[in-house]
């Protein structure tokens, strides 16, 4: 089949763009800047969605697939190919960093270029880490994502920022070292192949299988992030930027997710059905433990960051419990998080440009002031909950039902989620927002500008369309899941 | 002698013409008024290039044959002409670094360029020598130089310390060298490694005194490497003259030499000991699983840039060794041209960083302040956007972070190893790459987060900014592209 490199075009377009941002000189021509960091993202959006227009729905196997050699010597391949699982991942991302151009483009006042070009490389790159079928270049692709990630957190963080971003690249490279091994490893098993599908195919031993199992854990249990790796993440949301909030939430814990089906469930089935008891106790503690930490916060973007811990809980729950619904439903849900959880950080940006603190105690009776803003907020708040027709619910549903096939205790735990998160939720938008006016800054404020409300607006459809008619997402993912459920269920031994 | 051998002798063109070159620098300098010391300069640049398109020639007139001259003393193949033209290339690139800097502290004398040249020539000797002899000579012709060169700026204390510091170590670090050849000519009454290569074999399978007296000369030969390389327990040098010495002798001290110490270490051990693989490799295990150790730990403890990057080359000089000590499995070569290659590789790609790291370091301090202490990177990207990036390429590239060349440097050397079933040497390899990842990071968190501290340095221009540039994104380039390269170092390995 003959087509336009389209994956190629997703990762260079947004990097090109940043280089050229980058190159367009310092904040004298920020309005440039600004202007092409937007057409940049925009096009990069753009490129994605043939991807979704030519998606072959029967096709379980990687599709718009690129190769060519890159590094003879070890058999690396520039390698590319999306299928059901991953090919929602590339679009979100796309769509996402559009938003988070327009969101920063009044706030971000000091070296915007730098600002815009490190968003738009980590967008390249991550769509890298999505499209990547070669073992190798998905490595090079999940390390590069730190260096824009990092710099965006230390040069436009809060006070503590140095600290997080340190934290939070050394947490991350920790991790992702031992994966290394574990891909050279399986490069020598399989006779000197880095190609990840190649891999699928390739017998190994339960000692192999659970060494490497643990190789892999760290690297996305870091990333996703999972009890009891996770404290990185309530340091890095907080300090980050909003923007930096945004794609750290929507997009990047994705890439420790994306993981697990990628490299752990189909290249150690076994030892992925041996140590699923563990990664479905870890889930728990996330969903459950996190869920109750969240309860306590006092500081808004903490409490995200652990709601958005305990919803990924739930994602790696229904991959570990090996069936339909549950795959199918944590893949809804990290699409689901990606839209609620950037929302809700930007709902945070919103009211943080206003008043420069976030201090859920220095708020109340919000909506007085801006009513527009708190009914936007509220919708993103239901979805956090998982209300029905809201996005959130489609996911934690299915993961439920999934959960119910496998043990009724299981899925009762998991359903626990529904009550601490509406607990944590709408406790915090209560104070937040009802009340009486609760200070002379709350009663100054100013409801949302239309760039706020186009950022929020997109959002909000979002939420609704995937919450009212998911089926557009879930086709897509069908034929994919379903091979790797078969899969999955071969032993390899 | 017939004039076929006599043209034969051709094949040592480079290392004539930097000679006569060197010698001619001398007698040019001297109409050398210029404070710039312009026709000095362009001389030994010239000089380079001439040599370089000498090697290049050599090169191609080999076509890919390996050749013995001056009776066996003197080998040219392809692993001499690639190292040389790197030697070639980074000498070159020292000098467009350190004219500007050195201009400025008037150490800028037809001495520094004229020892530089000589130096270059012992690592040009080096890395052609095929026997105890040549390499004994072109190691001490390239240390006394360098003992010179950190003595340069005579009024400075530090510098004086540093120098004789190196020079006694240095001394005792020669001399343990040569008393291991001493007991390897001993047991296999030949210099050439050519000879001391299959002799050893079949010394070290006949009897087990001859055997012993072997390891004992080998114990020594190491010994001698590792205070060459820099690898821990013989590190302590390192970090002093690091330190001590002006930077842009630390410049050529941290460059240049490494290619020629890994010369010394292929050919001495992978040429001239094979049979003994098994004892040297474990000797380069307790090496490198030191050096990474203590290098690592050691530099987040420093304050000093000159001194962090000094145990930073430590631990990287560890790391190299792991790609040397995994090329034998079980007395199978087959993983000999990866590991070699990766370990090539690897410090052709660390002396491209060093060279970055330095350079950058240089260009900062001009203008009378000297740039060598962490404090003084604060800010950096407020005050010279472009500075900071290349400095950031590099620190990255020195962690090992895709997509920089430093990445494909751990890479293929921690792939040999895994390769060669010593998986546990990339755990700890990998977790040592963490803790360094640590330091570097803190660079990089000094020139973007923080606010810049005392006065801004104005931006230093010229040649050295645009070679600068250049070394930066050929780092970047050869994240993206490594094969070429990487091809280079295997083909010139399998030349061994």
């Amino acid at each position: 089949m003959t087509h336009a490199p389209l994956l190629s075009l997703a990762i260079w377009v947004p990097i090109v763009a940043g280089l050229l941002v980058l190159a367009a000189g310092g904040d004298r021509n920020a309005p440039l800047q600004r202007a092409l960091a937007l057409a940049g993202a925009l096009l990069g959006f753009l490129v994605t969605l043939p991807l979704y227009a030519g998606f072959d729905l029967a096709q379980p196997g990687m599709q718009f697939v690129e190769l060519a050699p890159w590094i003879p010597q070890f058999n690396v391949h520039y390698h590319l190919g999306v299928d059901g699982i991953s090919v929602l991942f590339v679009l979100l991302n796309s769509f996402i960093t559009v938003l988070v151009v327009i969101a920063g483009w009044s706030v971000i006042g000091s070296r915007v270029g730098q600002y815009y070009a490190s968003f738009l490389m980590l967008s390249g790159v991550m769509n890298g880490v999505f499209a990547a079928l070669d073992g190798v270049l998905f490595y090079v692709f999940f390390e590069a994502t730190l260096i824009p990630m990092f710099i965006i957190i230390g040069v436009w963080g809060g006070a503590n920022r140095v600290y997080a971003a340190l934290k939070f690249f050394l947490y991350t490279l920790a991790g992702s070292l031992l994966m290394l091994v574990a891909l050279l490893y399986l490069y020598g098993k399989s006779g000197s192949s880095f190609a990840i599908l190649d891999w699928h195919a390739l017998p190994l031993s339960l000692t192999a299988q659970t060494w490497l199992f643990f190789g892999f854990l760290l690297a996305f249990a870091v990333k996703v992030p999972m009890w009891p790796v996770h404290t990185w993440l309530p340091d890095a949301h907080v300090e980050a930027p909003t923007g930096g909030s945004v794609v750290l939430a929507a997009i990047m814990l994705k890439l420790g997710a994306y993981g697990f089906v990628r490299f752990t469930l189909p290249i150690l089935p076994d030892a992925s059905r041996e140590l699923a008891w563990l990664m479905i106790a870890l889930s728990l503690v996330a969903v459950v433990y996190i869920g109750l930490v969240a309860l306590v916060q006092t500081d808004l973007k903490k409490l995200i960051a652990y709601s958005s811990i305990s919803h990924m809980g739930f994602v790696t729950l229904g991959f570990f419990v090996f069936n339909a619904w549950g795959v199918e439903g944590g893949l809804v849900q990290m699409i689901s998080h990606g839209f609620v959880s950037a929302a809700l950080f930007l709902c945070v940006g919103v009211l943080y440009d206003r008043m420069h603190t976030r201090a859920i105690a220095d708020y109340g009776g919000v909506a007085n002031t801006m009513p527009r803003f708190a009914s936007l907020m509220m919708l993103f708040a239901m979805a956090n909950c998982g209300l029905p027709a809201t996005s959130g619910f489609v996911g934690e549903f299915m993961v439920i039902m999934g959960a119910m096939q496998k043990n009724f205790w299981l899925a009762f735990a998991a359903a626990t989620t529904l009550v601490f998160g509406a607990a944590y939720t709408l406790w915090m938008y209560k104070r937040v927002v009802f009340g009486a006016v609760a200070n002379a800054q709350v009663a100054a404020l100013k409801d949302l500008n239309p760039r706020e409300a186009l950022v929020l607006g997109l959002l909000a459809a979002a939420v609704l369309a995937m919450g009212v008619y998911p089926l557009p997402f879930t086709e897509v993912m069908h034929a994919s899941v379903n091979e790797l459920l078969r899969h999955v269920a071969q032993s390899k031994l | 002698m017939s004039l076929a051998q006599l043209l034969s002798h051709l094949r040592a063109l480079p290392e004539m013409v930097l000679l006569a070159g060197a010698c001619a620098l001398m007698l040019v300098d001297l109409a050398s008024k210029s404070e710039t010391r312009r026709l000095s300069y362009l001389f030994a640049q010239g000089v380079l290039l001439i040599a370089f398109c000498a090697t290049l020639f050599v090169l191609s007139e080999s076509e890919g044959k390996r050749y013995y001259i001056f009776y066996g003393l003197f080998v040219s193949d392809l692993l001499s002409h690639v190292l040389k033209l790197f030697a070639f290339i980074t000498v070159s690139a020292v000098l467009v670094y350190a004219r500007p800097y050195l201009h400025e502290r008037g150490l800028l004398k037809g001495e520094f360029l004229t020892l530089l040249l000589f130096a270059l020539l012992g690592i040009l000797v080096m890395i052609s020598a095929n026997s105890f002899l040549s390499l004994y000579l072109g190691l001490e012709l390239l240390t006394l130089c360098l003992y010179a060169l950190v003595a340069l700026n005579r009024d400075s204390a530090a510098s004086t310390e540093a120098a004789m510091k190196y020079f006694v170590l240095g001394a005792l670090a020669s001399g343990l060298l040569l008393y291991g050849m001493s007991m390897i000519y001993g047991a296999t009454g030949s210099l050439l490694f050519t000879d001391i290569g299959p002799q050893t074999a079949a010394l070290a399978a006949s009897s087990s005194s001859m055997r012993t007296l072997l390891v004992f000369g080998l114990v020594f030969v190491v010994a001698g490497i590792a205070f060459k390389l820099g690898a821990v327990p013989f590190h302590m040098w390192i970090p002093d003259v690091y330190h001590g010495a002006s930077t842009a002798v630390t410049l050529v001290i941290g460059t240049a030499p490494k290619l020629a110490a890994f010369a010394m270490a292929l050919r001495l051990l992978v040429n001239g000991l094979p049979a003994l693989a098994v004892d040297w490799q474990q000797m380069l295990v307790v090496l490198a699983v030191l050096s990474m150790a203590l290098g690592n730990l050691a530099a987040i403890a420093q304050s000093n840039l000159k001194r962090m990057l000094a145990y930073s080359t430590i631990s990287h000089m560890g790391f190299m060794l792991l790609g040397l000590l995994s090329g034998v499995v079980g007395g199978n070569r087959l993983n000999a041209v990866d590991a070699y290659g990766a370990a090539m590789f690897y410090t052709a790609v660390y002396v491209l960083m060093s060279l970055g790291a330095f350079g950058v370091l240089l260009l900062a301090s001009r203008q009378g302040a000297e740039c060598e202490r962490l404090e003084d990177m604060k800010g950096m990207n407020r005050r010279d956007p472009w500075l900071a990036f290349l400095m950031l390429l590099m620190m990255f590239s020195l962690a090992g972070i895709p997509p920089m060349a430093g990445f494909y440097a751990k890479f293929a050397v921690i792939s040999a190893v895994v390769q060669a079933g010593q998986l546990w040497l990339a755990v700890a390899a990998v977790a040592f790459s963490l803790v360094g990842a640590f330091y570097y990071l803190r660079v990089v968190k000094l020139m973007y987060f923080d606010d810049p501290a005392g006065v801004a340095v104005p931006a230093g221009g010229g040649s050295a900014r645009w070679l600068l540039s250049v070394n930066g994104l050929a780092l970047l380039a050869l994240g993206l592209l490594p094969q070429g390269l990487m091809a280079l170092c295997q083909a010139a390995i399998r030349s061994l």
